[in-house]
């Protein structure tokens, strides 16, 4: 009993000190409340970055290269390293000192590729360190989720690698912003190459993730090819992380298709892609033409995970490290010397963002929320490896070119297992932001 | 007709894949009464088997060559296989065959991760509450999967079928229909005529060995074989072997058809949960058939005509299957009296 | 109605002490920010919910989380189709989960046992994929149901209630709750909840359960229908997840499919289990744990250990930083899975129960002060 006794007169002592330490930073913000925004770094004293990105669970991959980007992003921020991509960037403001000529610090978090983990993650950055801005995901679902949360704290959120339309369509908010490109856009971009390799005259039959992405993907394939002239033959839902899609797989040979278009991405395409390779159709002729296979979005890892049956196979991509342009061979070369391989298109989107949101912060001269939304959107910029590329006002999304790339035959090593075949130009790869529903919502946040 | 023959085909060999998947869970149960949690662990071990197997036959000198550099600036690594290099043209046909051959490697090593696992863990818990052994084999299967990504990272390792096996069998020809009408992928095949020749083989064993004899006989009643002076526990712990082995052969031969990552054990445990439960607790025939039984029905509601007629039903049709079981036979398709049922 | 015996009300001011400082006494463990508070009180709820099933009649049910997950859906649908008050959020919710926990559970209990266990799996599983996939519509699938501008809140137009540009947040009563007023609400309707479970535990319904636990045949043999007992306590405890899941809601007005999953279910089940299974403390102290492990464990990354061994030689620090990094960020879950088997192996029936046995060996240890009872002499 002595025990609880002593453990209970500790706990006291504690109690004393935390109730002060609470209420100190409690005091400033009240104080400050009136001109001030949530985690001004003045009132806490630094900047910090939020990084959350899936670290566990099946995605932890494509996370963790996340956030080696954001880790690189941080040390050229901060003037360590070559720069990287700040040599490249143009309109030049950032100097490598740092934000506003302070040092960047960062905390990490673990989404487990989980909205209400990635919500949790988020608020512990934001209510607990202090952040000025949290960033990061590998799927739709985290970056709406942290989006939505991120708009009711007052706290930008520049998001990671998502690709279904409603980031930046019907769940965009005003203080989310996307780099990568989106599923309507690969719609877009792929049906030129499509109509090049393949011709105008092709029955497709599509193979599609039974949830929003795999519909908004499926639906901008079919626009985009039968607009092409081609005859969509049947497409099909299916379950989600399924594992083995054999059943779903055995129509196909028999449908009078000569094209499947696979709408899955991560590891559901990782196990579809294998599989509907095994089952004969690349070799198969039909309708006197030789049958192919289209994964409309590509990721290296994702490539790599397929394996062999990528060889061959088109789809679009954000960013390569292939690319020859002035930027993208800086972040390589950075990247490349910091971890000793090159950069993915999930670490590129990821440094990239980081870099937009210090520089805005730095052109606008504040990190007042408002005026750094003002400054990212319509923001014209280059030399980040994605050629000229506009921050659109309308939805937050970036209007650049988009890469189509083609499964390498002979992959040197795991890191060439994709090739470029062709650009589509921005110009091209631009549509119109109302065609999606949903609306921005206010500059001025309603609570921290 | 031939689609609907193709989707009967498809749902025999998932059944296969399912029922060799459940098989070690129901004789962990029916024998030593643990509900182990760490059987999708174990066919992730068995896949990782084969990714090993390839990772060591495929092993590389690597010189730098100064002369040329990477875009990064460090200098170009040129790569020579040794095992090519020892063993010329039978080293390539080992590497092309490596998924097969790794059952080598695999029997003995999931035989003493599973000795291993019952005599350190398992064996503690024969008495302890289903509760508690929940807990301890989940946590035991986080640790292995954790431990699993410490060493190969969480993207997936796509393992490559046989070269000569790659492309689908004509089955229709077999039929008597018109070449290429009917065909399916040589692979899947092989998987089904393994996972039944595996299920046979565990029958025969339990079935015409003395050592099957007494297990089955202390399934059945344990304490009655202990008091005859049988060292049942010593037996039991070569079943758990056993069941580990035959989860992680399951793994090795389903790496072509699954890159297999340090995740996969998770995916695969609500499944073969649901496959022992719908056979009945502890009884193996009841395993295998719900394994076809899900695997058929599961492939034949996946077709377009029944998804436009139930929209969804190849996302429930399983748990639906297991529920209209349950509630229609109180022990599942084959379960005896008594097992896990308090 | 509200009495309680003197262990009891001992027990639960203790609690809701606890529970009422968390601020300060977590501050420490840095853990005292709304968000995990809110979460710590959540997930306490929907444990000590879960407990009242599993704990008192053995019911082991690998499905709660789909109550949970209704039970956000409907508050969300609450706040988007009637009024952002919270009280309606709330009632709705537990009613609207109760209903399904009468459905699933009139059918899952024909069954004992594992067959049990899988009935609950399954038929979460089928809300779990049908909520990602065809009911899109109602659930927005996988990027979860949100609010939206131009939400109907038919009650609050009645009331001419407005809440400016933006999106409008929960309140309660006409005031906004924020960071600390969420936690506080938590707070108070978990002390209710645990109350709610000492009456449970405490009351002859609660002793039926019980009896149905260490023997259900016994039970019916001496003409006690355990039917209706059972199903009331699936429901009560259905309903108590639907609570669980409405707070999510309320504290975060998001509801994702992802609640509903089987891992959820296994996550409330690991948290009784860890805590000990049927005491009253158990499942709080399980669900605390585990959160603190996904929240903290998770978010400590290389700098941070740099910085906490900094006070160590270079080498020894870089050695310290590469082993327990292992451990923590993106090895989180080894920790886990590591305190599971320990736990398990070595405090049998839980922490709580574990920790009390532990007590008592220490008690033994000790010299009696009292006399020792004198030998009775056999005749």
């Amino acid at each position: 009993m002595t025990k609880f006794h002593m453990n209970r007169r500790t706990l006291i002592k504690k109690a004393g000190l935390g109730a002060a330490a609470l209420s100190t930073p409690y005091f400033f913000t009240k104080g400050a409340w009136a001109d001030s925004f949530c985690n001004n770094p003045d009132t806490v004293g630094k900047i910090i970055f939020g990084f959350n990105v899936p670290q566990t669970g099946s995605y932890a991959e494509e996370g963790l290269e996340q956030l080696s980007g954001y880790k690189l992003a941080i040390k050229h921020l901060n003037g360590e390293g070559d720069g990287g991509l700040l040599n490249t960037f143009s309109p030049k403001t950032l100097k490598g000192n740092g934000v506003l000529g302070r040092k960047v610090e960062y905390v990490t978090g673990d989404t487990q590729t989980n909205t209400d983990a990635a919500r949790d993650g988020a608020r512990r950055m934001i209510e607990r360190d202090g952040v000025i801005m949290v960033t990061g995901c590998v799927t739709t679902g985290e970056a709406v989720a942290q989006q939505s949360l991120c708009q009711e704290m007052g706290v930008i959120y520049m998001s990671g690698l998502t690709h279904g339309n409603e980031t930046t369509g019907k769940d965009k908010r005003r203080y989310g912003f996307r780099h990568y490109f989106n599923a309507h856009q690969t719609g877009i971009a792929i049906a030129p190459i499509l109509e090049r390799e393949y011709g105008k005259e092709r029955r497709a039959y599509h193979i599609t993730a039974d949830y929003n992405w795999g519909w908004s993907q499926e639906a901008s394939m079919k626009a985009a090819t039968e607009a092409l002239g081609w005859e969509t033959v049947a497409a099909i839902r299916t379950p989600l992380g399924l594992g083995d899609f054999s059943q779903y797989l055995t129509p196909v040979a028999h449908s009078g298709a000569d094209i499947l278009i696979i709408n899955h991405y991560g590891h559901d395409m990782v196990n579809s892609l294998p599989q509907a390779v095994q089952f004969g159709l690349r070799e198969r002729m039909a309708n006197d033409k030789q049958f192919e296979i289209i994964v409309p979005m590509f990721s290296e890892l994702m490539a790599v995970g397929a394996g062999d049956a990528v060889k061959g196979i088109i789809g679009t991509q954000n960013w390569n490290w292939q690319l020859d342009d002035a930027g993208s061979q800086a972040f390589t070369k950075s990247y490349g010397e910091e971890y000793g391989v090159p950069p993915s298109q999930s670490a590129h989107t990821g440094y990239v963002q980081a870099l937009l949101y210090a520089d805005a912060v730095e052109r606008a001269g504040t990190f007042y929320p408002p005026e750094v939304i003002k400054a990212l959107e319509g923001f014209e910029f280059d030399g980040m490896g994605n050629g000229p590329t506009l921050y659109r006002a309308e939805d937050h999304q970036c209007m650049k070119e988009v890469l189509v790339v083609r499964g390498n035959e002979n992959p040197s090593s795991r890191f060439d297992v994709l090739n470029l075949i062709g650009k589509t130009p921005r110009e091209e790869a631009t549509y119109d932001p109302s065609i999606f529903e949903g609306e921005l919502g206010p500059y001025e946040p309603n609570q921290c | 007709m031939t689609a609907m023959l193709a989707q009967l085909l498809n749902g025999l060999d998932k059944g296969g894949a399912y029922a060799l998947i459940a098989l070690g869970l129901t004789l962990v149960f029916g024998t030593l009464g643990v509900v182990n949690f760490a059987h999708g662990a174990l066919f992730m071990l068995g896949c990782f088997c084969a990714v090993t197997f390839r990772y060591l036959i495929t092993i590389e000198t690597v010189t730098v060559d100064p002369t040329k550099l990477t875009p990064w600036g460090s200098p170009v690594e040129v790569r020579t296989p040794l095992v090519q290099n020892w063993f010329g043209d039978f080293g390539a046909v080992m590497v092309d065959y490596s998924v097969p051959i790794s059952l080598i490697l695999a029997v003995p090593t999931m035989l003493a991760i599973g000795i291993a696992m019952e005599r350190g863990l398992i064996k503690h818990f024969y008495k302890r509450t289903h509760a508690e052994q929940i807990l301890v084999t989940f946590g035991l299967a986080i640790v292995l999967q954790e431990v699993v990504k410490a060493f190969f990272g969480a993207n997936p390792y796509p393992q490559p079928i046989p070269t000569d096996l790659r492309s689908a069998a004509d089955i229709g020809i077999l039929l008597g229909l018109e070449p290429r009408t009917l065909t399916y992928p040589w692979w899947r095949i092989i998987y089904l005529a393994f996972s039944l020749f595996v299920i046979g083989g565990v029958f025969a064993f339990l079935q015409f060995t003395t050592f099957g004899m007494v297990v089955r006989a202390g399934m059945a009643d344990r304490e009655t074989v202990g008091l005859m002076g049988i060292d049942i526990d010593r037996r039991f712990t070569i079943v758990f072997g056993l069941a580990a082995v035959v989860a992680g052969v399951a793994g090795v031969m389903y790496t072509p058809l699954l890159p297999p990552n340090y995740h996969l054990g998770m995916d695969f445990l609500v499944l073969s949960f649901v496959v022992v439960v719908v056979g009945g607790m502890g009884s193996l025939p009841g395993a295998v058939v719900a394994g076809f039984l899900l695997g058929i029905l599961q492939s034949i509601a996946s077709m377009t005509e029944i998804k436009s007629l139930i929209p969804g039903i190849d996302q429930v049709i399983i748990y639906l299957v297991a529920v209209i079981i349950l509630l229609v036979l109180p022990r599942g398709l084959m379960g005896r009296r008594g097992v896990m049922e308090s | 109605m509200f009495s309680l015996s003197r262990k009891d009300l001992t027990s639960l001011v203790v609690l809701a002490a606890i529970v009422l400082t968390m601020p300060i006494w977590l501050a420490p463990f840095g853990a005292a920010y709304p968000g995990l508070m809110q979460k710590f009180a959540i997930y306490a709820i929907f444990a000590v919910g879960f407990n009242i099933l599993f704990g008192l009649t053995g019911y082991l049910s690998f499905g709660h989380a789909a109550f949970v997950g209704i039970g956000s859906y409907t508050a969300v649908w609450s706040f988007k189709l009637l009024t952002m008050d919270i009280l309606p959020a709330m009632i709705f919710a537990v009613i609207i989960s109760g209903l399904f926990a009468l459905v699933i559970g009139y059918f899952c209990l024909r069954r004992t046992g594992i067959y049990f266990s899988i009935l609950t799996l399954a038929f979460a599983q089928m809300c779990y994929s049908l909520a990602y996939s065809v009911l899109t519509p109602l659930t927005n699938g996988e990027t979860g149901l949100l609010l939206a501008g131009n939400d109907p809140r038919y009650i609050d137009k009645m009331f001419g209630v407005t809440y400016g540009s933006g999106l409008p947040t929960p309140t309660f009563l006409g005031t906004t709750l924020g960071g600390y007023g969420g936690f506080y609400l938590t707070a108070i309707v978990l002390i209710v909840i645990f109350f709610i479970s000492q009456k449970i535990f405490a009351s002859p319904f609660g002793m039926a359960l019980r009896g149905i636990k260490s023997n259900q045949t016994r039970m019916m043999y001496t003409g006690f229908n355990t039917k209706p007992y059972t199903l009331a306590a699936f429901v009560v405890s259905g309903m108590i997840a639907g609570l669980a899941g409405a707070l999510l809601s309320v504290t975060d007005p998001l509801a994702g499919t992802e609640r509903m999953r089987w891992t959820e279910s296994g996550n409330v089940v690991l948290m009784t289990i860890l805590g000990g299974v049927g005491t009253l403390f158990g499942p709080i102290v399980g669900a605390w744990l585990i959160k603190y492990f996904e929240n903290i464990f998770s978010a400590i990354n290389s700098n941070m250990l740099n910085n906490f061994f900094s006070f160590l030689p270079d080498g020894i620090q870089s050695l310290m930083v590469t082993v327990t990094s292992k451990f923590v960020g993106e090895g989180w879950h080894l920790t886990l899975g590591l305190m599971f088997v320990l736990i398990v192996v070595f405090l049998p029936g839980g922490l709580v129960e574990g920790a009390k046995r532990v007590a008592a060996r220490f008690d033994r240890k000790k010299p009696r002060t009292g006399p020792a009872p004198a030998p009775q002499p056999a005749e």
